[in-house]
């Protein structure tokens, strides 16, 4: 369904010139109309403008009809940092190829170098947004296509900084091959459903990544996040698909490559969570199957702090973390099964792959740790071997139900 | 000086004490890297192992060591010779010598894996250079033990002793300490308290490479600033270095007074 919507909107634009008007509107220095602003009064529905290269100081271009706008050879419009730069309001409308600079910066107005409202079957594709406030803002709309843009801002604080892309109360966004970095959330969904985040890449942002809010049925995947303030967050929302994704380098005292805090229904498969503080955190999700993903050379391989029931893990595979999994409570409904874990010990004699003796993931040192967390000092000393040896021989403060019964002898590939 | 270091050396380098512990560190190394199959893995798996054994094999050593060639030094101390180049000499050969196993036995079994061209190069030097800073810090505290007790089989019980207090005692009081004291702020407390222990320290030096993004995860602000930049490792090394300079000016004082 999906795709055949998307064909049409493609089919749609490649249309649009032919079956508009005959002669698109050109705008350049020596041209009779010099500003887009003028060309986008004057163009009829269903009209496409050319924009020649150059620098166009303008802001707050109001879009209210189907238009396309294209800019050839990539023309600059500098907004000053006066306010947004595109308002576009209407249904049908096209924007690629710009390079949209100095978006105003407000404590009370989300100013945007693209702002979509009220809009359905939009596409913004191609553009270079620098310095803005936030980059694309879309409100009540559906149906649009983000594409290939270059987003980056100047952000150093969480309070004063805004989102790459940014969707609120919208649905059917397809957001794929973007590049944000150094804004506050790099893509932030609220209450948007059904959408697709997919081939973004997501770097050096103050907050988060990638961010959902209250949205309901998406899939992102083969994404990559690194190094920002935390790779993603996913919160409040249900049926998220997540896949093939890259969180690489999430550093800091409270950073995590995932955080999933009330999500039910997600699965998680072959993401790749590389030297994160914690890799995956989890706050309260229920019926969420991680399966074939590789944890690598986290802090925390898994940190999860309760609430959290019929989770399934299979298939992934936990490799030279510092600490394989945190757990606050005695109580244990998560089931974990034919994982591979590097600091698995056991044997297997029957030579089918799989470890003949359970292996618990818990250890007693992270349960100290998690109490007491100056004890992290005393990492992989002499004694903490000892007692996480006799802990291991007969549970006593760890769950005693938590134990992985089939461990996998060599990484799943 | 020069003369006993390299006697010492050479006595040493002869002996099958020397061989034993050379043969060991490459069998361990081999076999380590046959297990493992994976350079990352097997440098963590030694870092465990070198923390524990090379001051254990270093006290024991250097125990053993004083006591078998105290005819020797009775002579050499009836020269016109300085006492404190004397132990001197002794003290840097047996240091050297036992590093010099270390460094070959790790080394070889390394290098032929291809240390050289993977990642883990400066993680593997890191951790030979620990390696021999713990064989020079607990070989002195061995003299210094042994320089106080006539007695054989009272230096021993006490070399043993030292290295159980710092290796795994020191760690247990430790633990219990931060977990008593938990509703105190306690990072600075635990900074300095791992100065105070040179496998500690040793051991916080290597984490500084292998693990940081766990010690990242605490959020106390001196912790931070310790391990987040330059300073923790500047600060660790120096007072490694410290470890060592310490008991050799204790020899030196105590050799000065000793009457034999």
């Amino acid at each position: 369904m999906n795709f055949f919507k998307s064909c049409c909107t493609i089919l749609l634009f490649i249309l649009y010139p032919i079956l508009g008007t005959s002669q698109p509107i050109t705008v350049c220095s020596t041209c009779p109309l010099q500003s887009i602003e003028a060309a986008v009064s004057k163009a009829e529905a269903g009209a496409t403008i050319l924009v020649k290269a150059g620098t166009y100081q303008e802001h707050d271009i109001a879009i209210t009809k189907p238009i396309t706008i294209i800019g050839q050879d990539t023309p600059t419009i500098d907004g000053e940092e006066k306010g947004s730069i595109f308002r576009v309001n209407a249904d049908s409308v096209m924007i690629s190829g710009f390079r949209l600079k100095n978006v105003g910066f407000s404590h009370t107005t989300n100013y945007a170098a693209v702002h979509v409202f009220e809009s359905s079957d939009f596409t913004i594709s191609k553009n270079i947004m620098e310095n803005v406030f936030f980059g694309i803002l879309i409100e009540r709309s559906k149906h649009g296509e983000i594409n290939g843009n270059m987003i980056s801002g100047e952000s150093d604080a969480e309070f004063y900084s805004g989102n790459g892309i940014h969707g609120w109360n919208s649905s059917h966004l397809m957001i794929f091959n973007n590049k944000i970095t150094a804004l506050r959330d790099g893509i932030y969904l609220e209450f948007v459903d059904d959408s697709e985040i997919a081939e973004n890449e997501s770097w050096g942002n103050v907050r988060y990544g990638l961010h959902f809010m209250f949205s309901n049925r998406d899939n992102y995947y083969n994404n990559e996040f690194r190094e920002n303030g935390s790779g993603v967050a996913v919160m409040f929302s249900k049926f998220i698909n997540m896949r093939g994704n890259r969180f690489y380098k999430n550093w800091g005292t409270a950073s995590f490559g995932l955080l999933l805090k009330e999500i039910y229904d997600a699965e998680i498969e072959e993401n790749d969570f590389y030297q994160n503080t914690v890799g995956i955190k989890v706050d309260g999700s229920t019926r969420i199957s991680y399966k074939r993903n590789n944890i690598r050379e986290n802090g925390w391989a898994v940190k999860i702090a309760g609430g959290c029931y019929t989770n399934i893990f299979t298939q992934n595979n936990f490799s030279y973390n510092s600490f394989d999994l945190s757990y606050n409570s005695k109580m244990n409904d998560n089931k974990f099964y034919e994982n591979y874990w590097s600091s698995y010990t056991g044997y297997d004699l029957d030579k089918d792959g799989i470890g003949d003796l359970p292996f618990r993931p818990v250890k007693l040192f992270s349960y100290v740790v998690n109490r007491t967390p100056e004890t992290v000092i005393l990492l992989r000393s002499f004694f903490v071997d000892i007692l996480n040896f006799s802990e291991s021989v007969s549970p006593v403060f760890t769950p005693d139900n938590l134990a992985d019964s089939k461990p996998l002898m060599k990484p799943y590939q | 000086m020069l003369n006993i270091l390299r006697y010492s050396f050479f006595d040493l380098m002869r002996s099958r004490w020397s061989y034993f512990y050379f043969v060991f560190y490459l069998a361990l190394g081999f076999a380590l890297l046959f297990l493992n199959n994976s350079l990352p893995k097997a440098i963590i798996t030694l870092m465990n192992l070198i923390v524990v054994l090379t001051p254990l094999i270093g006290t024991v050593f250097g125990v053993m060591y004083f006591y078998n060639s105290r005819e020797f030094t009775e002579l050499l101390l009836a020269q016109p010779i300085k006492r404190s180049t004397i132990f001197m000499g002794q003290y840097l050969g047996i240091a050297g010598s036992l590093s010099l196993s270390l460094v070959l036995g790790l080394g070889i079994p390394f290098l032929a894996y291809g240390v050289m061209l993977s990642g883990e190069i400066t993680n593997f030097i890191f951790l030979l250079i620990d390696g021999a800073l713990l064989t020079f810090i607990f070989v002195a505290l061995a003299f210094i033990l042994s320089l106080y007790n006539e007695n054989r089989i009272k230096g021993f019980g006490y070399a043993i002793l030292i290295w159980l207090f710092f290796a795994v005692i020191y760690d247990g009081l430790f633990l219990i300490f931060l977990l008593v004291f938990e509703n105190y702020p306690l990072d600075k407390f635990s900074l300095a308290a791992t100065m105070l222990n040179p496998i500690d320290l040793s051991r916080i030096l290597v984490l500084l490479k292998l693990d940081i993004s766990a010690l990242l995860g605490y959020t106390g602000a001196v912790f931070q600033q310790f391990f987040g930049t330059a300073m923790g490792l500047f600060l660790s090394t120096f007072m490694l270095v410290l470890w060592c300079v310490l008991p050799v000016g204790i020899i030196l004082r105590v050799c000065k007074k000793k009457d034999f």
